[in-house]
């Protein structure tokens, strides 16, 4: 086939293009992810009981708005990495700095805790469980994620693959925030970032092979 | 901002609302770029030019709805055609072919060439392989350029499946050439 006609039998027969193509790919994706989520949540781990108690405290509502500040950087560089030449710009940035105050956070209440306490401040009672837990309540949005992708042009593989897992994983974390007892910032600052990177690392391994288009 | 930049978004625009010379016009114009931006990076595999050219052609037009229009149509033209290049010399193993810088953007649409070569890969046989369910849709709405309704009585299709068919197996087309090269 001359590329010419290759040309006239692309430019014949279309319909108007899909509008909002990316968004409405996204919508769904978060929306069936979200709600996988929290039917795993409340079903497997259970919403903590004292949550109405819990949203009282100013360290809850700082928990869940790093994890909020982290999922929209996320949505973000997704987005930007499903079309062909959008740039990231600040964009990594705006992941970096929640993470930056809350080690700063994390480093001011170890330093100024007794000695003692030091370890029970980063291990709190959950450290063992929280990533994997957070993991799990990605998987399913992280699949949704990774087929909205596909949908779209992304054209570098190991980076939409990550931003596609950081995603799933800060949805998944904002889920597991209303089950989870624990509100001190070096927890949440190792251990809930642990959980969203696990994820992020599939989806850069996953990426340059699933996404190829 | 140049002018082929303004006329080729231009022209998208219309074609993405179903104006179809524009698109055609689009298209070709396109194509032109797209060979001397291929030509002049693959100088020692001239053979794969005109291949390369055609399957950038059918991934834009698979991807065009991941055109915003607010974005500069050089950067998203000229991010499809590195990937397609790259993936391509991935394939080949061998990067150490490419002739030109790949990253200079800002030139994309400074240069073309509508002296076309013949494609060593014939997209004709390729389509021959697709099933019936997207050959079919394809064949009469794109080659023979009857309406949608038409190809629904003419194949005992739904007009939705006809739809769903053709953009299918434009897909399926474009993943066909990247398992055979």
């Amino acid at each position: 086939m001359k590329t010419d006609d290759l040309v006239m039998l692309l430019a014949t027969g279309n319909g108007p293009v899909e509008r909002h193509a990316a968004a409405r790919r996204y919508t769904g994706a978060i929306g069936l992810g979200v709600v996988a989520a929290s039917l795993l949540m409340v079903n497997l781990l259970g919403v903590r009981a004292d949550l109405a108690e819990a949203i009282r405290l100013p360290m809850f509502w700082v928990k869940f708005g790093f994890v909020a500040c982290l999922t929209v950087a996320s949505l973000l560089a997704a987005l930007r990495l499903s079309r062909p030449g959008a740039r990231l710009d600040w964009v990594p940035s705006a992941f970096a700095a929640p993470v930056l105050i809350m080690w700063v956070l994390a480093a001011f209440v170890l330093a100024n805790a007794e000695p003692a306490q030091r370890a029970e401040l980063l291990l709190g009672a959950t450290w063992a469980v929280c990533p994997f837990l957070i993991a799990m309540l990605s998987g399913p949005m992280f699949v949704a994620v990774l087929w909205a992708m596909q949908g779209l042009a992304p054209t570098r593989l190991r980076l939409a693959g990550t931003a596609a897992g950081l995603l799933s994983g800060t949805f998944g974390a904002l889920v597991y925030c209303l089950h989870c007892p624990e509100l001190e910032a070096p927890f949440i600052g190792s251990w809930y970032l642990l959980g969203m990177l696990i994820p992020a690392v599939t989806g850069a391994l996953l990426g340059p092979r699933i996404l190829r288009w | 901002m140049n002018t082929s930049e303004e006329r080729l978004r231009n022209l998208l625009i219309r074609g993405l609302d179903d104006e179809a010379p524009a698109y055609h016009a689009f298209l070709m114009e396109l194509s032109a770029h797209l060979r001397a931006f291929f030509r002049k990076r693959l100088a020692r595999l001239p053979d794969e030019v005109e291949d390369l050219v055609q399957e950038s052609l059918l991934a834009i037009h698979n991807q065009r709805h991941t055109y915003d229009a607010s974005q500069p149509l050089t950067a998203w033209v000229h991010a499809i055609a590195k990937y397609k290049l790259v993936d391509l010399l991935r394939r080949r193993a061998s990067r150490e072919l490419l002739t030109d810088p790949l990253d200079d953007e800002t030139d994309f649409f400074s240069s073309a060439d509508s002296e076309a070569a013949e494609a060593r890969r014939d997209l004709g046989k390729l389509l021959d392989r697709l099933p019936d369910r997207q050959r079919l849709p394809i064949v009469h709405t794109k080659l023979e350029g009857l309406s949608v309704t038409e190809t629904a009585r003419l194949t005992g299709m739904s007009e939705s499946a006809v739809k769903v068919g053709v953009h299918r197996g434009l897909k399926a087309l474009a993943a066909l050439i990247r398992g055979e090269s």
